[in-house]
């Protein structure tokens, strides 16, 4: 097997601070991703999961700032990049998509031209060279009537649609890498499973890795080879789905999965309350103090 | 959308109504009448034959209500009546002042349109810069400074100092009698349009959807003109219906400071002299002119943003 589609090695993020050492949301966070793999990352909010995916695409807004680290991609580090080559690289060779389909798209423009953007930018189409591509985008994720869709506008469309939509922009380039920052958890869970059908089927087929990020532990089993758990800012286990999953190691992710519910669990065990994870975790094991940077709820 | 603006239209005859019976209410109520001034101002003891006199010559004599349904029966047949004054049709009085005061308030918007929306998109792409503190002082100043002393500050440098604009007078319409009087009235839009669009733009850029604009890998102007622009318009053409709307009536001061003949002028002269019918002609074509911006406002919005319709 060649070596891996990006590398990334000790990404630290965090808040400069002019009077002493920078807050860190993020530390030390080194993991690869092969070529055409689905890498998961998961972890409670506010673990630092989409700061490190939206510094990989160099998105992250003043005061979050990269700190330390490299992500080489093709032999190029990401993070020190010039602005305008990391630019011709993002939504062509690396795009994204994010967790708010109602917003993310821009309200005021018709579906088809914020697709047909993505041609204009990156292959050099005219507007009108690019429309008839753009419906073809469409039509590759399913959206039914892509031609009268084009021509629709965010708001006329449902949540998933518009879900599809970002996925059709995110994959309009065919792109090495798609980072999804949890594309379902604003989606119902009949949606959410077509979605993230359409994201492995398109994805196997363009041989585009996937950087799949969600808190939802059912989604990254279902999706991912391999799997990363993030906790305050840290990288706490790396295992292949199917280990961490039947054999978690790391006293978080036993936690993590503990507290995930069963179907049936209740009658099972009776009145039985939901495990939450502050009493599935010890955080007052040894050597927890090291992982945790700081109890939930403090952070920042 | 025809229909739409049939029915806005239709909808501005109760505003326009309301706003003529609370005129003639309002100077029903007010000391002064129209006999006194015509008969030294009141400093005199009138005697009481002169003033019936001059009220039955006018109509002054008959009860309100009387008066009321009069001048409504001549609205409808776009009569405004008759000057007590000068003893012309108001219409023509006002024919004569639209033009000046129209001119005067669309240049002034211009000026603010043409340097404000600049400046405060230049202020909101670097916020923080020198630029931007040096706009939003410039604007905060020119929200806060009295028109008059604007004026009367043009008119001392430019025209009593340096000699290069006439202090006042319409001139015949010359451009250079326009420029003193526009600036003076439309810095004020001017300062609130920088204001506007810089927070409008900032809110815009904060969006998510320029995120993704972004991550699509779009160069700022790209993302500006694709992305911005249409979406901070919504924002500055409701500021800019506001302040063309009521420009009209704001310009009285202005219009008085640089003797222009415009509306506001018209108008003040004739509450002076409680010249009724003038006055309330005036305002009904101020308020009117203010009603169909709002209407345009409507119509501009709905061609900007698809999730607006017009129904």
């Amino acid at each position: 097997m060649s070596g891996p589609l990006l590398d990334i090695r000790g990404l630290t993020i965090g808040i400069p601070n002019r009077n002493g050492p920078p807050l860190q949301i993020v530390r030390d966070l080194s993991f690869d991703i092969m070529p055409g793999e689905i890498f998961g990352l998961v972890g409670e909010s506010g673990s630092g999961k989409s700061a490190s995916a939206l510094a990989l695409m160099g998105l992250n807004r003043r005061p979050l700032t990269t700190l330390k680290g490299q992500a080489l991609y093709g032999g190029q580090d990401l993070l020190a990049m010039s602005r305008r080559s990391m630019r011709k690289l993002r939504g062509d060779r690396i795009s994204m998509i994010f967790q708010e389909p109602m917003t993310a798209l821009n309200p005021l423009a018709r579906i088809g031209s914020q697709i047909a953007e993505m041609f204009v930018l990156h292959r050099g189409l005219s507007w009108s060279d690019a429309r008839p591509k753009a419906v073809e985008a469409l039509a590759a994720v399913q959206v039914p009537d892509p031609e009268g869709r084009a021509r629709a506008y965010p708001h006329q469309l449902s949540g998933g649609l518009r879900q599809r939509v970002m996925i059709a922009v995110a994959m309009a380039c065919r792109p090495d890498l798609l980072i999804a920052d949890e594309p379902t958890t604003a989606l119902d869970v009949t949606v959410q499973a077509e979605v993230l059908r359409l994201i492995r089927e398109l994805c196997e087929r363009e041989g585009t890795a996937v950087l799949l990020i969600s808190h939802d532990l059912g989604v990254i089993a279902q999706m991912c080879q391999r799997v990363g758990v993030m906790a305050n800012g840290r990288l706490l286990e790396l295992r292949d789905a199917k280990a961490l999953f039947t054999d978690p190691r790391h006293p978080y992710t036993q936690g993590l999965l503990a507290a995930l519910p069963r179907l049936g669990s209740r009658a099972v065990e009776g009145r039985h309350r939901l495990a939450d994870l502050d009493t599935a975790i010890d955080r007052n094991a040894p050597g927890f103090a090291e992982t945790y940077l700081r109890p939930r709820g403090e952070a920042a | 959308m025809g229909r739409y603006i049939l029915r806005r239209l239709l909808q501005m005859i109760p505003t326009l109504l309301a706003v003529a019976a609370l005129i003639f209410l309002i100077f029903s109520v007010l000391p002064g009448s129209f006999a006194g001034t015509m008969t030294g101002g009141g400093r005199r003891a009138l005697s009481p034959e002169l003033v019936a006199q001059i009220n039955a010559q006018f109509g002054l004599d008959k009860p309100l209500p009387v008066r009321f349904w009069d001048y409504l029966v001549r609205l409808v047949q776009f009569d405004l009546g008759t000057s007590f004054r000068t003893r012309e049709p108001v219409m023509d009085l006002i024919a004569a002042r639209i033009w000046p005061s129209l001119q005067l308030a669309l240049s002034a918007m211009a000026l603010a349109v043409t340097v404000g929306i600049p400046l405060g998109f230049l202020a909101a792409m670097r916020p923080g810069s020198l630029l931007d503190s040096i706009t939003m002082i410039g604007a905060v100043s020119g929200l806060s400074m009295p028109q008059f002393w604007l004026g009367l500050l043009l008119m001392y440098v430019f025209a009593l100092q340096l000699g290069w604009l006439p202090s006042f007078g319409y001139g015949e319409g010359r451009l250079r009698n326009l420029i003193l009087p526009a600036i003076a009235l439309g810095f004020a839009p001017l300062a609130l349009l920088a204001r506007t669009t810089r927070a409008g733009v900032l809110e815009v850029m904060a969006s998510d959807h320029i995120r993704t604009a972004m991550a699509k890998g779009a160069s700022p102007s790209q993302m500006v003109r694709w992305h911005v622009l249409r979406n901070v318009m919504v924002l500055i053409v409701t500021t800019m219906g506001l302040q063309i709307g009521s420009l009209l009536g704001q310009a009285l001061v202005i219009e008085k400071l640089f003797s222009w003949p415009g509306l506001g002028s018209l108008m003040v002269d004739s509450v002076a002299i409680r010249d009724i019918p003038v006055v309330q002609g005036t305002i009904l074509v101020i308020v009117l002119w203010f009603l169909v911006i709002n209407v345009l406002v409507d119509v501009i919005y709905a061609a900007i943003d698809p999730r607006i319709s017009l129904r």
